[in-house]
Formats: C-alpha cells, structure tokens, sequence
C-alpha cells in the first residue's frame, strides 16, 4: 500500500483522489506511524492538560496577591537563571566538544568521557557540598577567620547562595546535555567542509566560528533546552539558595496558600515561556536550515596540539570535571567518613538494585518511545502535527511535583472508571489497576523525561538527509522499514546516548519517584533526599556517592560503546 | 534467525509477566494483616516504632513517605479505592487541609481523647498531634544574655538590625509561627511584626534549621530561629564541623509570661477511604503509648504529647516551658494569611 501510495507522490499529476491526497498532506506518507505517534503523545499530554485546564478556573486572588508583591522578582530571577544557566552550559559544553573531538592533547580521550561524569550529580548535592564548603560556617571561611583572626566584619568572601552561585551549580551538573550532543555532531561532521574552510585560509577559531558551529547548531540547541527545561523545572537547587523562581512559587501558591488554582495557572505560564523558546529555536533554525554536504569516507582527523596550547585545552577541558565531580566527590567522601548513612551496608544493595532495574526500565521504555515520537516528527508535514507531537515532551520543564500530581490524577480517573464499570457489569471490584504501582511510575517517567530521549533522537535525525529516506521509499521500503535499514545503523549513537541520559535522570528522579511509587518501594534518590531533607548532609552523602558512582558506571559503559561505534562507521 | 524470533518472543513473554506482577499487588495477600500510612515523617528512627507495633499486633505497617500535599493530591485521585488508611503529617497545617478535602474521618476513640490535650486535637475529631515541636529563638552566648530578648515580638525591635538569621517564608514552620502570631496580635500588628523581623535579617533567608544555627554559632549573627529538635539532633550527632554550636548556642523559649511558646505538631488522623480501619485506629492509638512517645522524643527529639512521659537528656536541658494553647487548627488555618502577609513583608 504503501509503494502505491509513494508511486502517486512521484506522480501526482491527474490523481482523483483528493481525500487521499488531503489525508497525505495532513499525515504525510505513513498514517498508521503517526496516528500512533499521536495517540501515544495524547497519553502523555493528558497529565500536562490537567495542570493546564486550571487556566480556565477560577482563583481567589491569589494571582493578583502575587502580582502585587513577589511576581517581579519572580520573573527577573527566573530569566536571570536562565540567561546565566544557558550561556554557562553553551559555552562550557560546546567548547569542551570541539576540544576532545577536534583535536589531541594529553588526556584527551579519557577526557571525552570524564566530561560526562557531573551529569550523575543532583543538582542539589552539589549545592549543598558547595555551601557545606564556602558559606559563612563552612570549612574556608572558618579556616581564613582563624588563620587571620578575622570577624565577620574584616573580610569580603563572595556568597555563594545567589543568583550566579546557583547558575554556576546548575551550569556545572547540566553542560553535559549540550557537551553530549555537541559532541556526537562534531564527530559526525565529514572533515570535507572543514578542510574546504582551511583551504580558504581560515583558521582553528574560523572553522569552528563558520563552519562547524552552524553545521552542529540543531545538537547545540538540543542539549541547551534540555539544560534549561531542567533548570526551570528544579526546585531543590534554588529553594536551598533562597532564590525565588516560577517553581518556588508555585511550590508557595500551592502548599503555603493551599491554591491549587493558582498553582495550575502558574505552571502553565511555566509552560507558555518554554513553548516560546521551542519556538524562537525552531524559527531561528529555519532561517539557516543545514544541508548535510559530506559523507563519512572522509571522517575527521583530529590534529595534535604543541606546546603551551596543549595543557589550555587540558586545563580548560579539566576544569568542569574538576568543579563539578572531583570537587563535589571530595567533599561528599569527607562527609561519608566522618559520618555517612546508618543503613550503608546490605540494605544499601538492596537499594541500588531496585533503582538500577527500575532506571533500566524506564531508559528502555522512554527511548523507544522518543524514537516513535522523534521518527514521526521527521515524517509529519503538518506543522499542527509536529506542535502537537512537541506539546507531549513539555512535561520535562514542569517542576516534578506538579507534573507528577498531573500523573496521579488520570490514572486514579482510569482505574476508578475501569472499577466502576467492573462492579455494575460484573459485580466485582477492580480496585485501582495502574496507581501505585511500578507501571504508574514508568508512566510518570515516560511523561516527565520524553524529552531528553525525542530531543536526543530528534538531534540524530538531523544529521540523516531526508532525500536518503526518499532514496530508500523510491526503492520500495516501507516507513517502518527505512527506519530498520537505514536510520537505525545511523541513530546508533544518538538512540544509545538518549538511553544513558534517560538512564541517569531516572537514578537521580525524585518527585514522581517519592509521590506515584508502591509502598515500601526506596530508591536511592529517595533515600538521599529523606536525608538531606531533614538536613544530614553527611548521611546524605553516602548514597549521593553510589548513585554517582553507578552514573560513573553508565556512563563509563556509554564511551566505550559510542567510541567503538564511531571507529565501525568510520570504517564501513 | 529461529532463535532470534524465540529470543524476541520470550523477551516479550517476560516483559508481559514482568509489568502484569507489577500492577495490582494490592490483590496478593489480602489475608496479611496491614496498616496503610501515607506520611510526610520520614526519620529513621521511626522504623523502630514500626516494627514494635507489627511485633505486639501482627499487623504489617506499609508506608509511602512524600510530601504531605502530594499525598493528599494522590489520595484525592485514588478517591473511594485509595488504600491509604492512615495519614500522617509532620505540621498542623497539612491534617486541617487533610481534613477540608474531606479526606478524613471521625476518629471516635476514647484513647486518643483522653491522652491529647485539648489544643493539639481538632475540634471536630478528624485529626490529633501525637508529638510537638516548638519553635524557638537560639542565640550566640558571646553575643547575647539571658534577658536581652525575651518574646517574639523583641525580634522585630529595631536594635538587632544585621543580627538574625531565618529560614525562608517558603517553610511551613515559619508560616504556622506566624499564623500563631496572626491569632494573638491581628493582621496589622503581625504585618509590622514581620516588617521588622526581615529588616533585621543578616541575609536574606536561605538553608534550613541547622544551617541557621550553625551560622549563629560562627559568629554570622547573634540570633537564629529554629525548631528545637535540629539543635537536639546536631548535639547527639555532632558533626567536625559542629564544635562551636555545643559550646555556644542557647536556646530562649519565647514568650513565657504570656500566651506560651509556639510548637507546631507532627499529626495524624484516619483515611476516609480506610479499607482497615480497626487496625488504623490501633496503629493511632499506638502512638500515643509510652514506648511510642518516647520514640519520638529519643529518637528525633520531638516533644511528647502525653503527659507523664518522661523526657530524654537533650531536651531535659532545655528545661521545661510554657506552650502556646492556640488549638493547632487555628494557625493551621492562618497559613495562607500568614504567607500573604509574609510576601507583603519582602520576608524572601
């Protein structure tokens, strides 16, 4: 059917069919997929449109409460943590890519990988270790006061607990996002583009600047919302440094004030703001559309760096790794000997093994369905299609709690509807199917962490021609077939990095984790954050240090699997 | 290529098995005897009060700990099959709205009526605290003495400009102490109350209890406001860190010549939905004995509610002091007034 229906495409002249044809330029080629598509992306929206169908209710005043008092800082702290947060991680990971991969200096493949390692620290680890460290009480400050003999009055020590401190921590545990994905598009880049540049006569910087930069942009941009979804999305970070954020107040809307009106409101204002940045990168991206020009038969040539340049890349290749593992590890491991968990011991096994399987399970289930998702916006023709798609992997900048709760609510309708039904027709009671369950939490991760996987498949596809799908349709594949035998060798690295990234979201998960799962069901995360919660920081530390340490694992895994990819397609 | 279809097969087979034994576990074991606690506690040293309850009644106790407003949004959604027969809190605020939503019933148990007094049950029998936790001001020994301060209300006074540290208006703790202040003084005077208080702040609000307590024992101000078991629990696990706060921090218990010290409650109260009640109601009443209390007052270092139970060596040396008597649904009742006025005061 599907050859018949390629064949007309060819040609189109005289075809009757107008049904045929709307229903193509609406759906494109492959209906089935994208109905799919769109079913599946309805499923996971629904916990998304009960937050938002409280736009339509209405609130006590609360919004103009707000409005009149904390609104403004609100806005200006929201923005300024995202300005800082995005120039940070673009910088820091986009710089980072195009050293380890462009280029060799000492070091420089065990750096590819170390760069990787502060994506396994929680936000809020790092910036309790670093409070734990440089506030006012912590061991610098007391140590310069009783080395010098200094008051509080005598000295100046910047305070870490501000806007730009925050900005910093999270800029430290989020570059990873873009570093990953900037890397795997400079790798892919042919080294014909750039050698064309270097006959021109343009240098290192100018070839990075013109050439490669613009070519690996779709990545870059990728990695840089997904940094800032999350950003915007964190709670602990900035309620630990007193910093007021769209998410701080709507944790105050709904549990201070009790409105959860209001709160709903909030989040979808929330929401408002990221489908804006969707949409100004998607503009910005039309306006220079990259057409992919080489082929891997002349992959890169990474040139060896002499004298004083090499240890700068070192240094600055080192520093971020330093900043945000090394340090934070140190500290935490400190606070491990001097004091680390009571249950540290079997009960820890235990714990890592229930988070390890239940990571597993949910990098497996939200990779395949961010491969459908990212595989149906490359097909859809339909700009209403794609915003629809795009609309299901909003729930990664909503703060946990929230999307979590927009979870509970229509799995307890479906299982309290599915119980009914089975009490009038078979007099017998279904209790509840799906809340409190496993299957109720994998849900709540697929809604909350789509995104990375569809955004990081979604950046792979942009780097396969589309006239090469053509090539294959023409040839009589199927849609489902030019996915088998020609994205899938292709996306390997792409749908292996989404599956670590989701991978080590899900060990570090906290909210959904702590408010959908079963009883006497303890993660590690869960564990931490019990901990931490009630401020025993050294506790805390030993299961923050094994849930890095599995992270250090995983991502470990990933190198050598990606590395070894790489070298394959290099050569074939 | 045979294989691979078994492969494929069998992988599909397990999945299937896998996520069918993940959902409805709730039907395995019906028979088992249990108690179903959604709580916002989540203390280690809980688990012991736990297991002496399953050791005396044989009844299993299965938890979900989160955040009491979540709980209440999950509960709300699982509706009349929820299995929750128990909900717990950790402050006032969270049981009253427990009990707005209609998620609560009527305890009705002689136990729970005689061994609370009066101020930490709800009026109407839907909720009781079983331990309290009081919320005072610590100050720096070098800095401060005995007299200088001696109400909340002394914290607003101009004189400790710079000198006071406090967590965020984010807390619920700092909301109940100043929904508390809202019943004794009316929104204009606790409005000024909080005016003064922030611009007396050292910094802007930021960390937790512990962290004010350990930068007023550095010397980063003279005065902090925390709930007593922080400094209970930093002075039986002292950290390296933490010499400082045992040799330097005292404790005020405000305003004992009039209404009493403002002490927030952990609660607990009985789901509408409870599938085992019997064993709900026992597990509350548990609470309330002896070995219990003293749990939470060894353990975590929370005050009892019981009278007559004797207290620990940490909180022995406190002293004793004069509780404010505003029943717990009142200030429950004043959070989101209290967070208004809060946010008018520019307390971050």
């Amino acid at each position: 059917m599907s050859t018949q229906l390629e064949n007309s495409r060819i040609t189109p002249t005289g075809q009757p069919v107008r049904l045929r044809t709307a229903l193509r330029n609406w759906m494109g080629d492959s209906p089935a997929l994208l109905v799919g598509a769109i079913s599946l992306c309805a499923l996971l929206a629904l916990p998304i449109l009960s937050v938002v169908s409280n736009v339509f209710r209405q609130s006590n005043g609360t919004i103009a409460h707000l409005a009149d008092t904390i609104l403004a800082e609100i806005v200006f702290d929201t923005v300024g943590l995202l300005v800082m947060v995005g120039i940070g991680t673009a910088v820091v990971g986009t710089t980072c890519a195009w050293l380890v991969t462009m280029y060799r200096f000492p070091g420089s493949r065990v750096l590819g990988w170390l760069l990787l390692l502060p994506m396994a620290m929680p936000g809020y680890i790092i910036g309790y270790a670093y409070t734990d460290l440089l506030n006012y009480s912590g061991a610098v400050q007391s140590g310069l006061r009783a080395a010098f003999g200094w008051g509080r009055q005598d000295y100046w020590f910047p305070e870490i607990r501000t806007l730009p401190g925050v900005s910093v921590m999270l800029t430290l545990v989020l570059y990873p996002y873009v570093y990953f994905l900037a890397r795997a598009a400079f790798m892919d880049q042919s080294a014909t583009a750039l050698d064309v540049a270097r006959t021109l006569g343009h240098g290192g910087r100018d070839r990075f600047v013109r050439v490669a930069l613009p070519l690996a942009r779709p990545a870059i941009a990728a990695g840089l919302a997904l940094a800032l979804m999350e950003a915007l999305a964190d709670f602990g970070t900035v309620q630990y440094f007193g910093i007021n954020t769209f998410t701080t107040a709507i944790y105050r809307t709904w549990f201070g004030m009790g409105d959860r009106v209001a709160a709903g409101q909030l989040a979808s204002a929330l929401l408002l703001f990221v489908a804006a940045l969707v949409l100004l990168e998607q503009w910005a991206r039309r306006q220079g559309r990259v057409h992919r020009t080489g082929s891997k038969d002349n992959p890169l040539r990474p040139t060896a760096l002499n004298g004083w340049r090499r240890w700068l890349a070192v240094s600055i290749c080192l520093l971020p790794v330093v900043l945000g593992f090394v340090l934070p590890v140190l500290i935490l491991g400190r606070l491990h000997v001097q004091g680390g968990d009571v249950l540290f011991g079997w009960r820890f096994l235990k714990l890592a093994a229930t988070t390890f399987s239940v990571a597993a399970l949910a990098a497996t289930l939200v990779t395949a369905a961010g491969l459908f998702v990212a595989y149906a916006l490359r097909l859809s023709r339909s700009n209403v299609t794609r915003a629809f798609l795009q609309l299901a992997t909003f729930g990664y900048a909503l703060p946990g709690t929230v999307i979590a709760v927009g979870v509970l609510i229509p799995l307890g309708a479906f299982d309290n509807a599915v119980d009914d039904a089975a009490r009038r027709m078979f007099g017998m009671s279904t209790g509840l199917l799906l809340s409190g369950t496993v299957a109720g939490l994998l849900f709540a991760y697929l809604v909350r962490f789509l995104a990375i996987a569809s955004g990081t498949i979604n950046a792979g596809f942009g780097r396969i021609p589309t006239n090469m799908d053509h090539a294959a349709r023409t040839l009589g594949c199927t849609s489902g077939g030019v996915m088998r035998r020609v994205h899938a060798p292709l996306l390997g690295r792409s749908i292996v990095t989404a599956g670590v990234l989701v991978f080590v979201d899900v060990l570090k998960e906290l909210p959904a984790t702590l408010i959908i799962r079963p009883f006497n069901f303890d993660t590690l995360a869960v564990r931490v954050h019990q901990l931490a919660a009630d401020e025993q920081l050294a506790q805390a530390s030993t299961g923050a240090l094994v849930i890095v340490a599995i992270g250090l694992i995983s991502v470990g895994l990933l190198s050598g699997l990606t590395s070894n990819r790489g070298r394959q397609s290099h050569q074939g | 290529m045979s294989t691979k279809t078994i492969g494929r097969r069998s992988f599909l087979a397990g999945t299937t098995g896998l996520v069918a034994s993940m959902a409805a576990p709730s039907v395995v074991r019906a028979q088992e005897k249990v108690v179903n606690l959604y709580s916002s506690r989540h203390y280690d040293t809980d688990e012991r009060l736990y297991s002496d309850f399953t050791q005396a009644t044989g009844i299993k106790v299965n938890r979900v700990e989160a955040q009491p407003d979540a709980l209440l949004e999950r509960m709300k959604a699982e509706g009349a099959n929820s299995p929750a027969d128990v909900f717990i809190s950790v402050d006032a605020g969270r049981i009253e709205r427990a009990r707005e939503m209609g998620l609560l019933q009527p305890l009705n148990s002689s136990v729970i009526k005689t061994a609370v007094p009066a101020n930490l049950r709800d009026p109407e029998d839907h909720w009781f605290g079983f331990s309290s936790r009081a919320r005072v001001i610590m100050y720096n020994k070098d800095k401060i003495k005995v007299g200088d301060i001696s109400t909340y209300e002394d914290l607003a006074d101009p004189k400790w400009k710079g000198k006071i540290l406090n967590r965020s208006s984010t807390h619920i703790y700092n909301q109940s102490l100043t929904g508390s202040i809202l019943a004794a003084l009316g929104d204009v005077k606790t409005e000024a109350w909080c005016k003064g208080l922030v611009a007396n702040f050292a910094h802007p609000p930021k960390g937790g209890d512990r962290d004010q307590i350990r930068g007023c024992a550095a010397g980063e101000a003279d005065i902090a406001i925390s709930n007593t078991y922080y400094l209970g629990n930093i002075i039986k696990k002292p950290e390296a860190k933490d010499a400082d706060v045992l040799t330097k921090i005292g404790i005020i218990f405000p305003n004992q010549a009039d209404r009493g010290t403002h002490a927030n409650i952990s609660g607990g109260g009985l789901a509408a939905s409870a599938k085992n009640k019997e064993n709900g109601i026992k597990f509350l009443e548990y609470l309330l004995t002896p070995a219990a209390q003293s749990y939470f007052a060894e353990g975590n270092d929370e005050y009892p509610v019981v009278a007559g139970v004797p207290l620990p060596k940490t909180l022995a040396a406190f002293g004793t002091f004069k509780q404010d008597q505003l029943n717990a649904r009142v200030y429950a009742r004043n959070n989101a007034e209290a967070l208004k006025i809060m946010d008018r005061a520019g307390w971050k």
